[in-house]
């Protein structure tokens, strides 16, 4: 027979591959890890400068006192107001926008498919507004909030970030609801579970890390956003003094003193960065670990 | 029993429903020339079979011939996946169960249903038992529903291995184990029907003889409707067997339906006999 299926060779384990395709796996590993370094470069070089010249001015003062005037020099010198303002404005922007987001990515995911047409809308509309450059989230809240109050306020900052996370927590929601299994839902439905139930008992439930995690990604990048918080809750060098009243903030104040013609300004606005970029980290290492004791359980 | 001023017809339906189910010779389940649709695609014809109450009834056929469909339509849990159709009727204990007035959240609490794959909760192996009981709405004490979980897991033959880890993770134990589960999870809130599709192909054999003794003591209480791929299977656990198949047009169809012994010794179709005798599927 012609097309008879020859015996295989026996070739020793120990022959080594040819000398090109030796060459070459080990050329192609040291690009990856060349590449890589570099990537690294920007991301090591601005943490490294923001510890290094925040730590020089980071104190206890820092945290519990008000801005001193310029000049002064024996007066303590903080801003202990702007970490409020930055957690009150995130807080009450997530207070809004996580029940709205996950309520609106429980609808894309569970209920989506019986109307493709409106959750094709929503879903379009929502990737639309998660691009929407920042700057304009704030216009569009000076246009709703300021302009009908007549005065930069928290509330109106709380409504700018709010807005940015809201797109991301149901795009991120949705993620998370489409990972959960059918047959999970098949087996609550065979249990007597109506709609509701299987939705929040059993998919939700089961989605939390992921929906947290998601919340979480968003109360992190609402932290850092400055240019919507320029129009709407200004700043102030008081302590905040409620949602109607302008409230300073992490990002505004960094963003002037970095400006500023005064070197103790200029110093203070790298301890800033580096409170905001520890507030940051410690959001996002909360998230992984509320993630990975889910997943301990399970 | 309550008996709402509302609805005067409830206790007499309810003494109808009783007479039909200490009537052993009324089928728990009564296929009547059901004809089952996704879409527009016809998947099963003229299907006619009755499901005996406290006995084991096999489906077998080859891939494709419909019989998880089959098992689907009886507890209304293909409509989850599509659009859906039927022609024909499907009675559980003489109730039309595709009637516009049936809520099939009652449909299903009493007509359980085991999947090919084990599918758990990933909450507790407590909390994956009680869901079904707490959905219902029904109040129950703490020591109540512990004896509920016990009285589970022992009827799933599961009780022994896990009674020292009731709060761990249903996903931390083994696949038979999560299959066993999964039935002790039905078995909570007390169907009158069992539905199992191919409950043991993703498991090795040892937990494949556990389940078909389990299904075995199950049968005192309940009624089993059980898809298998497997023959030896089909032959030990089941009392009927239904073979099913197909043909060019891709249509299932019910070719014979017998005691079991009938259709692994004399099947009266040569098509049946061809396939319990592994000459094809
Ligand atoms: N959700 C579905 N939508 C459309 N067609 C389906 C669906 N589920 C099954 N089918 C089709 O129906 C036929 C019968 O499938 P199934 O009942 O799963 O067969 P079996 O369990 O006997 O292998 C197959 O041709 C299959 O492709
Ligand atoms: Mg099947």
């Amino acid at each position: 027979m012609t097309n008879q299926i020859q015996e295989p060779e026996l070739i020793a384990l120990t022959v080594p591959l040819p000398i090109k395709r030796s060459y070459f796996s080990k050329f192609m590993t040291a690009l990856v890890f060349f590449l890589t370094a570099v990537a690294f470069l920007p991301l090591g070089s601005v943490l490294l400068e923001i510890i290094s010249k925040g730590f020089a001015n980071l104190s206890l003062d820092v945290f519990t006192s008000l801005p001193a005037a310029v000049g002064q020099e024996d007066v303590k010198n903080g801003f202990g107001n702007a970490i409020l303002g930055t957690l009150l404005m995130v807080g009450v922007g997530a207070l809004w926008a996580i029940p709205f987001g996950v309520m609106a990515g429980v609808y894309l995911s569970e209920f989506g498919r019986e109307q493709p047409k409106s959750a094709s809308v929503i879903r379009f509309t929502t990737r639309i507004l998660s691009s929407v450059p920042s700057i304009v989230v704030g216009v569009f809240a000076y246009g709703v909030i300021v302009a009908n109050f007549k005065s930069f306020s928290a509330l109106a900052g709380s409504f700018a970030l709010g807005t940015i996370m809201l797109p991301i927590i149901t795009l991120t929601t949705e993620e998370a609801l489409k990972l959960i299994p059918v047959n999970v839902r098949q087996a609550s439905a065979a249990l007597g579970g109506n709609r509701f139930q299987t939705t929040f008992r059993i998919v939700v439930s089961a989605a939390l890390p992921g929906i947290t995690t998601g919340a979480l990604l968003a109360v992190a990048r609402a932290s850092g956003e400055t240019a919507p918080l320029l129009f709407t809750a200004l700043s102030s060098q008081d302590w905040p003094q409620g949602l109607f009243d302008p409230a300073p903030s992490l990002a505004v104040l960094i963003y002037t003193y970095s400006q500023s013609a005064y070197p103790e300004q200029k110093a203070l606005a790298w301890t800033a960065a580096l409170v905001l970029l520890s507030l940051v980290v410690i959001v996002s290492v909360t998230s992984r670990m509320v993630t990975r004791n889910r997943l301990q359980t399970r | 029993m309550q008996n709402k001023p509302s609805n005067p017809n409830s206790s007499e339906t309810l003494i109808q429903l009783s007479d039909l189910v200490t009537d052993i010779s009324v089928p728990a389940i009564q296929v009547k020339d059901l004809s089952f649709y996704y879409g527009s695609l016809k998947v099963l014809q003229g299907v006619n079979i009755d499901f005996k109450q406290n006995h084991v009834t096999a489906m077998i056929g080859p891939s494709g011939c419909g019989k998880s469909t089959l098992l689907k339509s009886l507890n209304r849990i293909g409509e989850l996946e599509g659009k859906i159709k039927i022609d024909g009727k499907v009675e559980f204990f003489g109730q039309d169960i595709y009637s516009p007035k049936v809520n099939i959240n009652r449909l299903r609490n009493q007509v359980g249903m085991v999947f090919q794959k084990p599918n758990p909760f990933p909450t507790s192996i407590y909390d994956n038992i009680l869901y079904g009981v707490r959905i219902s709405q029904q109040k129950h004490t703490r020591e109540e529903l512990d004896e509920i979980v016990e009285t589970a897991l022992k009827g799933a033959a599961l009780w022994n291995e896990v009674k020292d880890k009731l709060k761990k993770s249903a996903l931390g134990i083994s696949g038979g184990q999560q299959q066993r589960l999964c039935i002790a999870r039905s078995l909570a809130v007390r169907p009158k029907v069992l539905l199992m599709d191919e409950p043991c192909s993703a498991l090795d054999p040892i937990s494949t003889l556990k389940i078909e003794e389990l299904i075995q003591e199950l049968k005192t209480t309940l009624t089993i409707v059980i898809v298998t791929h497997n023959m030896q299977q089909a032959s030990r656990v089941s009392d009927y067997t239904a073979f099913f198949n197909t043909d060019e047009s891709r249509i299932g169809k019910m070719v014979e339906y017998a005691p079991t012994a009938k259709i692994f010794t004399n099947a009266s179709n040569s098509a049946t006999r061809d396939y319990v005798a592994g000459l094809f599927g």
